[in-house]
């Protein structure tokens, strides 16, 4: 007995202590990976510089056809900045982006719509004689504001609609809910983004509305305050090569 | 990948070697999520030697008897290391490559998802060993069945012969609690499959510790209006019942909500586990492809490159180590809900 309690106690003693060796052992992983991932984004920017003036000639000429609608995923501490949005906008227009599905989970970009509407919305050119505007501002762009309300909580409203119109009656006959129910009681205007750029640390949805991204690219640029140029311009053109067979 | 053909050696061997109790994540040891008994005695230095005495006895020749060892070695302690932090609860993987697999190694397409379902057994084997309670695993989408047919056939009787070689093993399962459910529009399986998938569902019902769904004639565009009627059918019973005692929708009163969203919650397909911490889809594709469309809003979404027969052990490994990074802020985007 005596014995094997102090087996016990050495085992325990012993893994005690081989549990903190293997939680510094941890740390030094994430610590590799840290400097990793510096050095990744070095590459990128890099990368991005090299695009953006032209010296890779592959994405020079961006067939945009492919992409009618641009979703845009910001995470809503950096939705906040709303330079930096406007900034990213500009790019997007520069390259010839017509619309744009603009989500973060807070409604922040729904209450700055003003602003950006006012930016790049407005059909009338503003003063004729001052010729020193940049040509960026005066692409136009339509905008969609996304928020949770849209996602899950309107797929409840749309149940409600159901409900009423097909459940209040008690001999009427009651259909088995398809997806045109649903896509018919969500009244949704807007097609489905073909792309989404996640702006944010991680590649997360973030709540974007589950009905609206079935066969929706995603790709994830990193936080808002690191965007870059010539990163878009690559995500786009992968866009553009990618084939999809839809399950077929 | 050197070691992917080994972990194709041993993988068979899932069910009788590394279904013993999983290593205990040192990071829930330190949260008091595991009860005291766990510290009394290490269970991993007293199932150590006995597994790698299995694990060789079973290996053919000195080379690969080594190598086995060898790559159970490294593969449990890299295990030990990545549980000193926070282990998803769930992962759901999209098997995606099966037939880009079979194009780029000149094989038949039947023999790509013979080596996909080759890499499911051994990732499956992984994320119990490292101790992710529910594993989701879309195997077949209800858009697949606009394949050919004879690729559909062939998929099917593959299932079917999958599961019922399964259902040969099942009280060895029973022993692992590993739990099986198939998730999707059964009624459009062929008949055969069905009944098999009903039968295993059956025979592990009792199990709960470990749980495996596998999606098949599932798209979340099917899973969110059949959870949508059913709780439309739901609150219609109830209102029948208790003859119209919230009866003010014929008034006209625009306003009351007879169906919430926790309704449509709890008739979803996926209400049987929590929502997946990371989603993997190999073969370096960004796109859902209608899969868990409604339960991936705080989900971490990570695309490898390799296609799905190339799956192993470092990939999941570099998945697991991505969610850690990630995991303060996927926690305070959760509690934000």
């Amino acid at each position: 007995m005596n014995l094997g309690d102090e087996m016990q106690r050495v085992f325990r003693r012993i893994s005690k202590s081989g549990n903190i060796a293997l939680l510094l052992l941890w740390h030094v992983l994430h610590l590799i990976l840290s400097v990793l991932y510096i050095i990744r984004e070095i590459f990128y920017a890099v990368e991005s510089y090299l695009i953006t003036n032209g010296y890779v000639k592959t994405y020079t000429n961006l067939n945009l056809d492919r992409v009618k609608y641009l979703g845009l995923v910001v995470d809503s501490d950096e939705a906040r900045k709303t330079s930096q949005v406007i900034e990213l906008l500009e790019w997007l227009s520069a390259i010839g982006v017509k619309k744009v599905c603009l989500y973060d989970r807070e409604g922040v970009l729904k209450k700055s719509k003003e602003v950006f509407v006012e930016r790049f919305g407005s059909a009338e050119l503003p003063n004729e004689n001052s010729k020193t505007i940049p040509l960026l501002s005066k692409k136009r762009m339509d905008f969609e504001f996304v928020s949770i309300t849209d996602g899950k909580e309107a797929v409840a409203k749309a149940a409600n609609l159901l409900f009423k119109k097909y459940y209040v009656d008690a001999d009427s006959e009651k259909p088995f809910f398809t997806e045109t129910y649903l896509t018919e009681a969500l009244r949704t205007l807007e097609p489905d983004p073909d792309l989404l750029l996640i702006y944010g640390p991680a590649r997360c949805l973030l709540g974007f509305p589950a009905w609206r991204i079935r066969y929706t690219e995603m790709v994830h640029m990193g936080p808002l305050k690191y965007k870059k140029y010539g990163l878009i311009l690559k995500a786009i053109h992968r866009f553009t090569k990618v084939k999809q067979n839809f399950g077929s | 990948y050197a070691k992917s053909p080994i972990n194709l050696i041993i993988s068979p061997r899932i069910y009788s070697t590394s279904f013993n109790s999983p290593t205990p994540s040192i990071y829930n040891r330190r949260k008091g999520l595991s009860g005291s008994t766990q510290m009394a005695e290490d269970p991993i230095i007293a199932t150590d030697n006995s597994l790698k005495k299995l694990e060789l006895e079973r290996s053919d020749d000195t080379v690969s008897r080594f190598l086995g060892g060898l790559n159970h070695t490294i593969r449990k302690l890299v295990f030990r290391v990545i549980s000193s932090g926070p282990i998803p609860q769930h992962i759901a993987f999209i098997l995606d490559g099966n037939r880009r697999f079979a194009k780029k190694w000149k094989m038949t397409e039947g023999a790509g998802h013979k080596a996909g379902f080759l890499a499911l057994m051994s990732v499956l084997k992984y994320c119990y060993e490292i101790g992710v309670k529910y594993v989701t695993v879309y195997a077949f989408s209800l858009d697949n069945f606009n394949r050919r047919p004879d690729e559909v056939q062939y998929v099917m009787d593959l299932m079917q012969e999958k599961i019922e070689g399964f259902l040969k093993e099942l009280s060895l399962v029973n022993k692992y609690g590993v739990r099986v459910m198939f998730i999707g529009d059964l009624k459009r399986l062929y008949e055969p499959v069905r009944v098999a998938a009903e039968k295993a569902m059956a025979a592990t019902a009792g199990n709960t510790k470990t749980y495996l769904l596998v999606c098949v004639a599932y798209t979340s565009s099917h899973e969110i209006p059949r959870a949508v009627y059913e709780s439309c059918e739901e609150k219609n019973g109830v209102m029948n019942e208790n003859g119209s005692v919230n009866g003010d929708v014929n008034t006209g009163n625009g306003s009351e909500v007879v169906v919430k969203m926790v309704d449509i919650e709890k008739h979803m397909y996926m209400a049987v586990a929590p929502d997946p911490d990371i989603l993997v889809r190999s073969s370096g594709e960004t796109r859902l492809s209608n899969f868990l469309l409604w339960q991936t809003t705080n989900c971490l979404l990570y695309s490898p490159k390799e296609l799905w027969p190339e799956m192993g052990f470092w990939p999941l490994v570099s998945c697991i180590l991505e969610f850690q990074k990630n995991y303060k802020y996927l926690e305070k985007k959760k509690k934000q809900a």
